[in-house]
């Protein structure tokens, strides 16, 4: 029998069904895989191989009496530790929030345990989903499963980040621990981190995916969706996380379109603009030659491509990091040691000592910093300047995508304006970690789909990703966009295992 | 302008006064979670996911919440703005777990509205209006209990959530008196609409009161605000300490210092919470985790057709179509629940005489005012807990009318009822009461009166004619008060004729 942990979504899915290996087979190959390289990766906070194995029995019960199976029966997955797990800790990866066992089970994760799918762990991610490289978690940072090696095979050894937040579902999905993950995205954290590891990665329009039981980072922005090996296994897996939700008021109220059965790299008919603003002046070159390959992978589809402009684009990363951290300011109020994690009570302290105490202790350097820039551009006589402002660009930056799909269908971008940086590369400046999100954040601001496909490796051997970014709910469009890329790039490389 | 001033050491001083009242609205159900809102129940039983503010949970607005203040804003007359939007107002307290509240500063669901109301009850004819300039809809936060451990504080967070509506009222008082009645009018039509209870004692209405004082033509003066005052009594008394303290300090060549003050109704006074330096920023914004509001005529035109008729409504047609006083339409429409016993008086009297309201409503509602209210009060009970229903009420009242018995038996039949929960009928039959209309027993009646009491028959007929009552009260007395009055009045007039 050849190895389950190399199955996606699909293989294990249909081999279930049709009885070429249990569930409980490939749960236990997973949690045995995931035993193996966790230490090393640390890609997960905690492991669950029992919920795996439970979920897997479930579904080979169910099988063997004939019952019909899920969309995702038998699929063991990871968790991003942002979502709630019914009596499993959840920490966002923050101490604060340490012992933490919800009593209540995210909207996203019950419809993927409702659809088969069996939870092997939580993964690591930046502290509060704030961060590009994993390095802010609280339980250690995640390593990549890739190593740079260059042409020659003699690249530097060091540990790479695998992106971020969702870096520790990148790391378990390249690594071949997981079958597929869940991640959240709110300024790019499902399509770096994807890009990064050579995997695939959508953001659905803002409202797809419910935010009822997600540790919330910036509400407005914040947006669940998967990380898998491809793009069907993308599409089969938000159809089963999507839909409306009467507990989240963001929640889209429309139908989840059945996207894997419309899945096509025909695109005959298709615009897709190249916006002009993302050439940036000194470009990676790797990543400026594998987007002209993507170009020209889209036009062998069928596509014409066009050229687009979005003139705001260069306003969309401070207006991001004005919305965000506001946002995030007030939705991590709630961590003030009264009511659950941590709390921090200084001998005969009172009430704001115990709040200092605990805030101090709980969170890191990262997000102690953005509820500061948070509570300073909400502060009175600052209101206007920063947040009002940044607003406004919001709006602006949504007009420009509005314009640009008057013409075309689809844009293609780079996903980040480079490969996997190694860990400690970027993490002493702020700024330079935040432009890490210059191509993706534009797309978060305005709510609109995108995702990242892997498009080959750059000259250290390292992947680099293609970015499609989708007019409101055409998750479609983006898919087969993807798809396209993904079966003329071709890309099979997978990291060289270490652990 | 009330005549209402502050005579300080050097001259007199006009007040100015804003209220900010908090109204819980009465929903099953919180402004954002399925949680249950009953008042009294043990701590942290009445509490959601939502209300706890644990990681990852959102609010989702209850409709019930904004129809509720929607109708009491069309109740007073008063814009409701189709587009409103929710705002967290951030900061940290035990008692408030989300770290902020949700409620409305930049687009409040009502916008400018009016309350009418009487500032002197002796003068029921003398109107004033009191602008209402926003109505907005917010979560309450918890409650701290400082008396259950020796050196820690317990959270409860049964009101955590809990929807209210805060009516705010423009600076358009003058004084305790006007402010007193705003808060009881306010009340009656929270009540009348349903959307409140209007309880201050449970907490479910109380009011922060906005003072400042000025020389009669200066601009306004520096205003402070007392929070939380729980009952009518204690806002005027509140504003009455507030208003002299400040004109003390400003005789004394002080200033007043825009700040948060506590009254604290033991001793009366008011003392300073906190002063604006202190004050929180509280850095609202608009709450992410909420759509705007948007509201179609059709579901304002619902909430405007299911409002009863309201407190002026009742009181102009109580005075014009049923001919009652202004006093007595004032005290009747006071609240929902007097009116609506008051009508049921009005429509059984109406059947059991075969007469029309309007024939009947004037006697009914002496009788309310000044018989059975008199006879409540004497009992430390009200209408709500009355022995004596409106159909029991209407009985006697036809009692009277048919001249069953008289009037002064009707006080006695009422005690009774009050004591014994029986019809007056059964009372009058089973005591014996009907009033006689035997016009030999009278005469026996009167000529013995007028046989004991010789002495005064002669003084009578001296010119005293002032005794003429005297006689009458005496023959009733000797008739256990059953006698048909006018005849006994004719049989005395004739017998000293």
């Amino acid at each position: 029998m050849t190895d389950l942990t190399n199955l996606g979504i699909a293989a294990i899915r249909d081999g279930v069904a049709k009885g070429d290996f249990t569930a409980t087979e490939v749960a236990t190959a997973f949690n045995a895989a995931v035993a193996e390289a966790n230490p090393a990766l640390n890609a997960f906070i905690v492991t669950t191989p029992d919920h795996a194995l439970a979920a897997a029995e479930r579904v080979d019960a169910a099988r063997a009496q004939g019952q019909p199976l899920g969309p995702l029966a038998g699929v063991p997955i990871g968790m991003k530790d942002l979502f709630a797990t019914q009596g499993v800790p959840t920490t966002a990866a923050s101490h604060i929030l340490e012992g933490f066992v919800p009593q209540y089970e995210s909207t996203v994760s019950q419809k993927l345990w409702d659809a088969g799918a069996g939870m092997l762990g939580k993964l690591n991610l930046d502290q509060f989903a704030m961060g590009s490289s994993n390095e802010t978690s609280a339980f250690g940072n995640v390593i990549s499963p890739w190593r740079a090696k260059g042409p020659d095979g003699t690249g530097d050894n060091a540990p790479r980040a695998p992106g971020g937040s969702s870096g520790g579902s990148s790391a378990a999905v390249s690594a071949h621990i997981v079958a597929a993950a869940t991640g959240t995205d709110t300024g790019g954290s499902i399509r770096q981190p994807a890009a990064f590891t050579g995997i695939a990665g959508i953001k659905p329009t803002y409202g797809r995916c419910s935010r009822w039981g997600i540790v919330a980072f910036a509400s407005s922005l914040d947006q669940a969706g998967p990380m898998a090996r491809d793009v069907t296994d993308c599409a089969i897996m938000l159809e089963a996380m999507a839909g409306f939700d009467a507990k989240d008021s963001t929640s889209l109220d429309l139908p989840v379109p059945a996207w894997s059965a419309g899945l096509t790299d025909d695109l005959k008919g298709l615009k897709v603009g190249i916006p002009r603003e993302y050439r940036l002046d000194g470009l990676n070159a790797d990543v400026a030659k594998s987007w002209d390959d993507g170009i020209a992978w889209l036009k062998d589809a069928g596509a014409e491509v066009v050229d687009i402009s979005l003139p705001h684009t260069k306003y969309a990363l401070p207006a991001y990091y004005i919305i965000a951290p506001a946002e995030a300011s007030s939705n991590l109020a709630r961590y003030d040691g009264v009511r659950y994690g941590l709390r921090d009570l200084p001998d005969g302290a009172g009430l704001q000592e115990m709040y200092a105490a605990t805030r101090a202790a709980g969170f890191g350097p990262e997000v102690k910093r953005r509820i500061l820039i948070g509570t300073y551009v909400l502060s009175a006589g600052f209101y206007d300047a920063y947040y009002t402002q940044a607003q406004k660009v919001r709006t602006l930056i949504a007009r420009d995508f509005e314009n640009a799909f008057q013409q075309v269908d689809v844009i293609l971008t780079p996903t980040a304006p480079t490969s996997a940086f190694a860990l400690g590369e970027k993490s002493a400046d702020p700024l330079e970690m935040y432009l890490n999100d210059v191509f993706s954040v534009p797309a978060s601001l305005a709510g609109l789909p995108a995702m990242s496909v892997p498009a080959g490796l750059d000259r250290s051997g390292l992947p680099l990703g293609l970015h499609l970014i989708g007019r409101p709910f055409d998750e479609q469009g983006v898919l087969n966009a993807g798809l396209a890329i993904e079966r003329r790039a071709g890309f099979t490389a997978r990291p060289e295992k270490w652990w | 302008m009330s005549s209402y001033r502050i005579q300080g050491a050097t001259g007199e001083w006009e007040v100015v006064i804003g209220l900010e009242v908090h109204a819980q609205i009465s929903t099953q159900a919180k402004l954002f979670s399925g949680a249950a809102t009953a008042f009294g129940a043990e701590p942290n039983t009445q509490v959601s996911l939502v209300d706890a503010a644990m990681p990852g949970m959102l609010p989702v607005v209850n409709g019930e919440c904004i129809r509720q203040a929607v109708r009491t804003g069309l109740a007073i007359n008063a814009v409701i703005n189709p587009w409103s939007r929710f705002d967290r107002k951030n900061y940290f307290y035990a008692d408030l777990p989300q770290g902020y509240q949700i409620s409305q500063l930049y687009h409040p669901l009502v916008g400018e509205g009016a309350i009418e109301i009487i500032p002197d009850d002796k003068k029921p004819d003398e109107t004033k209006r009191i602008g209402v300039e926003r109505i907005h809809v917010e979560q309450d936060a918890g409650k701290l209990m400082h008396d259950q451990h020796p050196t820690m504080s317990y959270v409860d967070l049964n009101r955590s959530g809990v929807a209210l509506m805060e009516i705010v009222s423009r600076p358009d008082m003058t004084s305790p008196a006007e402010a007193g009645a705003y808060l009881t009018k306010l009340r009656t039509i929270l009540r009348y609409v349903g959307s409140c209870d209007g309880n201050m004692d449970q907490g479910s209405m109380r009011a922060d009161v906005n003072v400042s004082v000025r020389r009669a033509g200066e601009p306004l003066g520096t205003r402070t605000e007392t929070k939380n005052v729980n009952s009518v009594r204690f806002v005027m008394a509140a504003i009455e300490y507030e208003a002299n303290r400040q004109v003390d300090v400003l005789e004394a060549g002080g200033k007043i210092v825009q700040e948060t003050r506590l009254f604290d109704p033991d001793t009366g006074t008011t003392r300073s919470m906190r002063s604006k330096e202190d004050a929180h920023d509280y850095r609202y914004f608009p709450d992410p985790d909420l759509l705007p509001l948007v509201l179609d005529d059709a579901f304002i035109a619902e909430c405007r057709a299911s409002l009863p008729e309201l407190p002026d409504a009742k009181r102009t047609r109580y005075e014009t179509a049923l001919g009652l006083s202004a006093y007595n339409a004032g005290v009747l429409t006071a609240d929902a629940e007097t009116a609506r016993w008051f009508e049921r008086l009005v429509a059984d009297s109406a059947r059991r005489q075969g007469k029309s309201e309007s024939d009947v409503a004037r006697a009914a509602s002496n009788w309310l005012t000044s018989e059975l209210f008199g006879a409540l009060n004497k009992l430390g009970r009200t209408l709500l807990d009355s022995p004596v229903t409106p159909e029991a009420g209407a009985e006697l009242l036809a009692l009277v009318g048919d001249g069953t018995i008289s009037g002064s038996i009707a006080k006695q039949v009422l005690e009774k009822m009050l004591e014994t929960g029986d019809t007056p009928g059964a009372i009058v039959d089973r005591e014996g009461l009907k009033q006689t209309s035997d016009t030999g027993a009278i005469e026996t009646a009167v000529d013995a009166v007028l046989a004991a009491n010789a002495d005064k028959v002669a003084q009578y007929k001296a010119g005293k004619e002032a005794l003429f009552g005297f006689f009458v009260g005496q023959t009733m007395k000797a008739m256990q008060g059953k006698g048909n009055p006018q005849l006994v009045n004719q049989v005395i007039k004739a017998k000293l004729g």
